[in-house]
C-alpha cells in the first residue's frame, strides 16, 4: 500500500439529532428481552453448575468456620439480579434466574429438583427489591439491594430446608448474614458492573440499559460518497 | 398436459406499496433509507440491487416488521402490505437473513422447519408434509431429528429457506440467500425457491449483488440509491439495458459492464519467487473438544505459498477449505504431514507457525475469517482498525496515516465512529479485510473477501490486493468469486470432497 | 447440552409426568432431616433405575456431582451439627457426638435420595419434548417455554464460540503474552467476550424467530403434540407413592424430624 490518499478525518459530526427521547415505559416483554433473558438465564447456569461442582471443596475450606459457607451462595445468585437489570420488565428477575436454575439443573447438579425451587425464591428475592422502586429505578444502590434480597431469600431457604438446618443457632445466623453480604457483592455489585460493560460494546442496543450508558455510533452528517 | 399440482391451495401473493418511506436506526445520523416510493404487485418476482450500505437489508426487515420500536429508530412516511402495517402482517411474510448462522431456532432439522408453520397456526396434520417438501426441495437431505448444530454453513443457507418456504407465506424475502454456497448450491436454491413462490403465487423479493445469477429468473428490478429513494426501476430487460451505464458506475453488478480490474502482468520471476510457505503432505483438521485427536477435513496436500503470488483455494462447501485456511495462518495445528515456514517468512523464528507467538504472527500472517463477527474486538471501526498497528508497536502518527487511508480507500471513512457490530453485512466484510491490510504481513490468509461486496467496493479491494502483491505480499484466498479468481489468481488449489486436492492453473 | 438419550420405559414418559415425581420426592424428603425416610425413598428409587436406560458410564458421569458433595456435607455435619447425646469428641467449635453423627449419616442419604431422581430423570429427557410438555400439558406461555429453548440451543454453541474467539484473538496479535496474570486476563476478556457474543446471537435470534412469525398474541399450533397419557399418570402415582412410604416409614420408626418444628 504505497499509494498516497488524501483521507479528511471524518469527524464533523455536530447537527446530529439527540436520539434518546422519553417513551412511555412499555411493561410488554418484546421477543428479544425473552430471547436474550433466556440466553442471559443459560449462560448462568453453566456458570452454576461450574460453580455447584466448586463449591463443594470450598465449603470444605470453610468448615472449620461454620455458618461462613453462606458467603459461597451469591454465586448462585447473581442471574437474577443481572437479568433484573437488563431485561427491566416485571418477572425478569425471577425468570432468569429460573432459566439458570434448571439449567444447572439439566447439567446436573446434587440437589437435583430443590435447585429449581432455590431458583424460584432467590428470584422471587430480587425481583420484590426491584418490583418496590416500581422497575424505574436502576442504580447501583437498588442494584446492591436486589442482591441483599436474593441472599436473605437463600439464607432462609438454606438454614430451614438444607443440610444447614442442622446447624446450631449460632451458625444458622452467621450463615444468614454471610449469605446476605455475599449477595450484595456478587450479585449486586458484579451484575451492575457486568451491565455495565456489556452496555459499553453496545451489545445492549436493543434496551434501554444499554442505551443509557452505551456508545452512540455518532456519524458525520455528509453523504457516503 | 398441464403438470399436476404439487401442493395445496396457491397463497395470494401479497401487495407491497411505499410511499416516502424511510428508516433512521437509533444512534445514527443519516437514515438508512429515505424518501421509497414502491408499488409491487401480488405474485411479481423482485430483483432488488443497490451499493453495499444502501439500506436493503433494512427494507427487509422492515417488510418482515422486525425492524423494532421507535426505539430502535425513527420511520417516516408509510410501508403496507395489503394494505396493513407489516407488524400486523407477521406470518403472512417469511423472510431469510442476511446471516444464516443465527437463524436456527431449534435443536432438530424438522422442528426447525415447523417452527415458522405452528407460529402461522398450521394445523399439525399438515405441518409434517410440508416440512418434508421444503427439505426436499431446497435439497437438504436429512433426517428430520438430525441436530442443527452439525450443519456447515451452506446447510444452514438451505435449512433458513426451507424454513421460509414450509410457511407459505404470500411474501418471501430473501437476503443474500447465496452469499456462502458454492457454485452448484446457488443454483440448486435459487431454483428451489423459483419452485416455491411460482407454486404458491408469492409475490419475491431478492437481494443478490451478482445480478447474473436471478436476471433470466425476475420479472422486475429495484436499485436503491444510498442517497435516498430509487436509481433505478423497472422490468428486467429495460433496467438491464437501458441503465446498465448508469447502474455499473453506482457499483451495481451488471453482466456488460464488469469492473475494471488491474492489469496483472504474470512476474517474471513468477514460478521461481521465493517460497514462504510450504506444505509436505498436509492434513488438517480441527480437535473436538475434549479429545486428542483431530477430525481431519482433508489430507495429502502439496502447496507452496510464494512472495507475491494469490492463490485461490476453490471447492464445494464442507470440503475443508477454511480449516486449511487457518492451519496455513498458523491458528490450527496441522493434524498430519509438514507445514515449514521458510526463513523469509518466519525471520528468525522457528519453521512452525502455529507455534509462533500471537504478536509475532501479526507482522508475517494476517488472516480474515469466514464470519467477521468474529474478529471484531473494539467499540468503534477506528479503534478497530487501530488494534493492528497499535500491537505491532508503531507510532501515533503512522497508526492514524494507516488506518484513514484503509477508511477511506474501503469506503468506511462516513462508520470511523460507528459500532462494528452494526454495519451492514458488505461493510462487516469490508472491515474485517481493513484489519489484517493495517498491519501489512508478508502473507495474507483471506477466508471468502469478497463476498456481500458491490462492483466498486470489489474492485477497489482487487486494486488494494494487487498493489499488496506488487510489493511482493503473498496472498491465500479462499472463495467461491470466480471473477475473483480470474482476476487476481495465479495459481489456484480446488478441493474435492473426501479426497486430496486438484491443483491447475486459474 | 442435547443428551444422547436412549429408548427406554422412562424416556417415553411425559417429561412433565417425570418433573412431577422428581418434585414429589424432592419435597417430601425436604420436610423431614432424617435417615429413615431417605434411606427407604432411596432404596425404591434404586429399584426404578433399572428401568432409566442410562449405561452404567452415563450414570456414574451424571450423578457425580452428587457422589462428590455427599462426603463434604457428611465432615460439615459431623464436626458442626446440632450435638446430642455422648460426646465422642471436642475442640473448640468443633464437637462430634452421636447426634451430630447420626445427623450426618442422615443429611448424606438425603442428598443422595433428593439428588438422584432428579439427574436420572433430566438425563432422559430431551430439552425440546419438556418444551413442548411445559406449553401443552402445563400451559406455560408458549413465548416464554420457546424463547427459553432457543436460548438454550445458543449456549450450546458456546465451546465452538470459544475457539473461535480464541482464534481470532491470536491473528488479531492480542492472543497470548504477559504470563499467568496476562492469561488471567485474556480468559476473563474471553468469558466476557463469549457473553457478549451470545447476547448479540440473541437479539439477531429474537429477529430471525420473529421473521418467521413468532411472538404474535394469536394462537399457534405445535407440530409435535404432548400427551398425558395413562402411563404418565401411573409414573406420577409411584413417585406419590414412594414420597408416601418414605414419610410413613419414618413416622412409624419414630424417626420423623420436621424441618420447620
Ligand atoms: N442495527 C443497526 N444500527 C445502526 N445502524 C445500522 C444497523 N443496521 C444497519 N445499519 C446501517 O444502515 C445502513 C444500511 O444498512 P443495510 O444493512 O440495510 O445495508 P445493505 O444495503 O443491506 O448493505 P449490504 O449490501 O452491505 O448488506 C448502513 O450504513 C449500516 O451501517
Ligand atoms: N468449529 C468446527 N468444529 C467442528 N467441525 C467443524 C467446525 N467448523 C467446520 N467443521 C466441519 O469441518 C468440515 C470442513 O469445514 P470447513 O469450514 O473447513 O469447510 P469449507 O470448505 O470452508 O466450507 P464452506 O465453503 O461452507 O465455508 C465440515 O464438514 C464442517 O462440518
Ligand atoms: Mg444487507
Ligand atoms: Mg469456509
Amino acid at each position: 500500500m504505497h499509494a498516497s490518499i488524501n483521507t479528511q478525518p471524518s469527524r464533523t459530526s455536530s447537527a446530529t439529532t439527540p436520539f434518546t427521547s422519553r417513551k412511555p415505559r412499555v411493561l410488554k416483554w418484546r421477543v428479544v428481552d425473552i430471547v436474550v433473558a433466556s440466553v442471559i438465564g443459560v449462560a448462568s447456569g453453566v456458570i452454576f453448575w461450574a460453580w455447584g461442582l466448586a463449591w463443594s471443596p470450598l465449603s470444605a475450606l470453610l468448615a472449620f468456620t461454620p455458618g461462613l459457607e453462606g458467603l459461597l451462595a451469591g454465586g448462585w445468585l447473581f442471574a437474577g439480579v443481572l437479568g433484573g437489570l437488563i431485561i427491566r420488565k416485571p418477572g425478569a428477575a425471577v425468570y432468569t434466574e429460573v432459566v439458570a436454575a434448571v439449567v444447572s439443573m439439566l447439567i446436573g447438579t446434587q440437589w437435583g429438583f430443590s435447585t429449581l425451587i432455590w431458583g424460584v425464591v432467590e428470584g422471587l428475592g430480587a425481583e420484590i427489591v426491584l418490583a418496590l422502586f416500581l422497575y424505574a429505578n436502576w442504580r447501583l444502590g437498588v442494584a446492591l439491594l436486589a442482591g441483599a434480597g436474593a441472599g436473605i431469600a437463600v439464607g432462609l431457604l438454606d438454614t430451614t430446608f438444607t443440610s444447614y438446618a442442622a446447624l446450631d443457632i449460632g451458625p444458622k445466623i452467621v450463615y444468614l448474614v454471610s449469605a446476605v453480604v455475599s449477595g450484595t457483592v456478587l450479585a449486586g455489585l458484579l451484575s451492575w458492573l457486568a451491565v455495565r460493560g456489556l452496555a459499553r460494546t453496545g451489545a445492549l442496543s436493543r434496551f434501554a440499559a444499554g442505551r443509557e450508558s452505551g456508545p452512540t455510533d455518532r456519524v458525520d452528517t455528509q453523504p457516503a460518497r | 398436459m398441464p403438470a399436476p399440482r404439487r401442493r395445496g391451495p396457491a397463497v395470494t401473493g401479497a401487495r407491497v406499496t411505499a410511499s416516502g418511506w424511510g428508516w433512521r436506526h437509533a444512534g445514527r445520523s443519516r437514515p438508512a433509507v429515505s424518501g421509497l416510493d414502491l408499488d409491487i404487485r401480488p405474485g411479481e418476482r423482485v430483483l432488488m440491487l443497490g451499493p453495499s450500505g444502501a439500506g436493503k437489508s433494512t427494507l427487509m426487515h422492515a417488510l418482515a416488521g422486525v425492524l423494532g420500536d421507535d426505539e430502535d429508530g425513527d420511520e417516516t412516511g408509510e410501508l403496507l402490505i395489503d394494505g396493513r402495517r407489516p407488524s400486523a402482517s407477521r406470518g403472512r411474510v417469511g423472510l431469510v437473513l442476511q446471516d444464516p448462522d443465527s437463524q436456527v431456532v431449534l435443536a432438530r432439522v424438522g422442528d426447525d422447519v415447523a417452527f415458522g408453520c405452528e407460529n402461522r397456526a398450521v394445523p399439525r396434520a399438515e405441518i409434517w408434509p410440508r416440512v418434508g417438501r421444503a427439505l426436499a426441495d431446497v435439497g437438504l437431505d436429512l433426517p428430520l431429528r438430525h441436530p442443527t448444530s452439525a450443519l456447515s454453513g451452506g446447510q444452514k443457507q438451505r435449512l433458513a429457506l426451507a424454513g421460509v418456504l414450509a410457511m407459505r407465506p404470500g411474501l418471501v424475502l430473501l437476503d443474500e440467500p447465496t452469499a456462502n454456497l458454492d457454485p452448484d448450491g446457488v443454483v440448486e436454491v435459487r431454483d428451489a425457491a423459483l419452485r416455491s413462490v411460482e407454486a404458491s403465487g408469492a409475490t419475491l423479493i431478492v437481494i443478490e449483488h451478482r445480478v447474473a445469477v436471478w436476471q433470466h429468473v425476475v420479472d422486475r428490478i429495484v436499485v436503491l440509491d444510498p442517497a435516498g429513494g430509487i436509481l433505478a426501476d423497472g422490468p428486467t430487460d429495460s433496467v438491464l439495458s437501458a441503465e446498465a451505464e448508469r447502474l455499473a458506475a453506482a457499483g451495481v453488478w451488471i453482466p456488460r459492464f464488469p469492473p475494471a480490474t488491474p492489469d496483472r502482468r504474470p512476474r517474471s520471476d513468477g514460478p521461481s519467487a521465493e517460497v514462504l510457505l510450504s506444505a509436505d503432505d498436509l492434513a488438517v483438521g480441527r480437535v473436538p473438544f475434549a479429545r486428542k485427536q483431530a477430525v481431519v477435513v482433508a489430507h495429502g496436500l502439496d502447496l507452496a505459498l510464494r512472495a507475491g503470488t494469490a492463490t485461490a483455494l476453490t471447492g464445494p462447501n464442507g470440503t475443508g477449505k477454511s480449516t486449511l485456511a487457518l492451519t496455513l495462518a498458523g491458528l490450527l495445528a496441522p493434524a498430519g504431514g509438514r507445514l515449514t515456514a521458510t526463513d523469509a517468512l518466519a525471520a528468525g523464528l522457528g519453521p512452525a507457525p502455529h507455534r509462533w507467538r500471537s504478536r509475532d504472527l501479526l507482522a508475517r500472517i494476517g488472516t480474515v475469517f469466514q464470519d467477521p463477527e468474529h474478529q471484531f474486538l473494539a467499540g468503534t471501526v477506528r479503534a478497530e482498525l487501530t488494534i493492528g498497528p497499535r500491537a505491532l508497536g508503531l507510532g501515533g502518527a503512522e497508526q492514524t496515516e494507516r488506518v484513514d487511508a484503509l477508511l477511506h480507500r474501503l469506503r468506511l471513512d462516513h462508520l470511523a465512529d460507528a459500532n462494528p457490530f452494526t454495519l451492514s453485512g458488505g461493510e462487516k466484510r469490508r472491515l474485517s479485510v481493513a484489519t489484517v491490510l493495517a498491519t501489512r504481513p508478508r502473507l495474507l490468509v483471506l477466508d471468502e473477501p469478497t463476498f456481500g461486496q458491490d462492483s466498486r467496493t470489489w474492485a477497489e479491494l482487487v486494486r488494494l490486493l494487487a498493489e499488496l502483491l506488487d510489493t511482493g505480499t503473498a496472498v491465500l484466498t479462499v472463495t467461491h468469486d470466480e471473477q475473483f479468481v480470474a482476476a487476481l489468481a495465479d495459481a489456484r488449489l480446488t478441493l474435492v470432497p473426501g479426497t486430496g486436492p486438484a491443483s491447475g492453473a486459474p | 447440552m442435547t443428551p444422547e438419550i436412549r429408548p427406554s420405559a422412562i424416556a417415553g414418559v411425559n417429561p412433565v409426568a417425570k418433573l412431577a415425581v422428581a418434585l414429589v420426592i424432592s419435597c417430601a424428603l425436604m420436610l423431614s432431616i432424617d435417615w429413615v425416610s431417605a434411606a427407604v425413598a432411596l432404596a425404591l428409587e434404586a429399584v426404578l433405575l433399572a428401568w432409566c436406560g442410562l449405561s452404567a458410564r452415563q450414570f456414574w458421569l451424571r450423578t457425580a456431582p452428587v457422589w462428590i458433595a455427599v462426603p463434604f456435607a457428611v465432615l460439615t455435619t459431623v464436626l458442626y451439627g446440632q450435638d446430642s447425646g455422648a460426646v465422642l469428641f471436642s475442640a473448640g467449635f468443633v464437637s462430634v457426638t452421636e447426634g451430630s453423627v447420626a445427623l450426618a449419616l442422615a443429611i448424606g442419604l438425603r442428598i443422595l435420595a433428593i439428588g438422584i431422581p432428579g439427574i436420572v430423570l433430566l438425563a432422559t429427557t430431551d430439552p425440546t419434548d419438556l418444551g413442548d410438555g411445559l406449553a401443552q400439558v402445563l400451559r406455560l406461555p408458549a413465548r416464554f417455554v420457546l424463547g427459553a429453548l432457543a436460548g438454550l440451543r445458543l449456549v450450546g454453541m458456546f465451546i465452538d464460540d470459544w475457539q473461535s474467539l480464541a482464534l481470532a484473538r491470536r491473528a488479531r496479535g492480542v492472543g497470548d503474552g504477559g504470563g499467568l496474570r496476562g492469561r488471567a486476563r485474556r480468559f476473563g476478556g474471553l468469558a466476557f467476550a463469549l457473553l457478549v457474543l451470545s447476547v448479540r446471537r440473541g437479539s439477531k435470534l429474537a429477529t430471525a424467530m420473529e421473521a418467521r412469525g413468532f411472538g404474535s398474541d394469536e394462537p399457534r399450533t405445535w407440530a409435535r403434540e404432548s400427551v398425558f397419557g395413562v402411563r404418565d399418570t401411573l409414573v406420577v402415582l409411584i413417585g406419590a407413592a414412594i414420597a408416601a412410604a418414605a414419610i410413613s416409614a419414618a413416622v412409624l420408626a419414630g424417626t420423623w424430624r420436621f424441618v420447620l418444628a
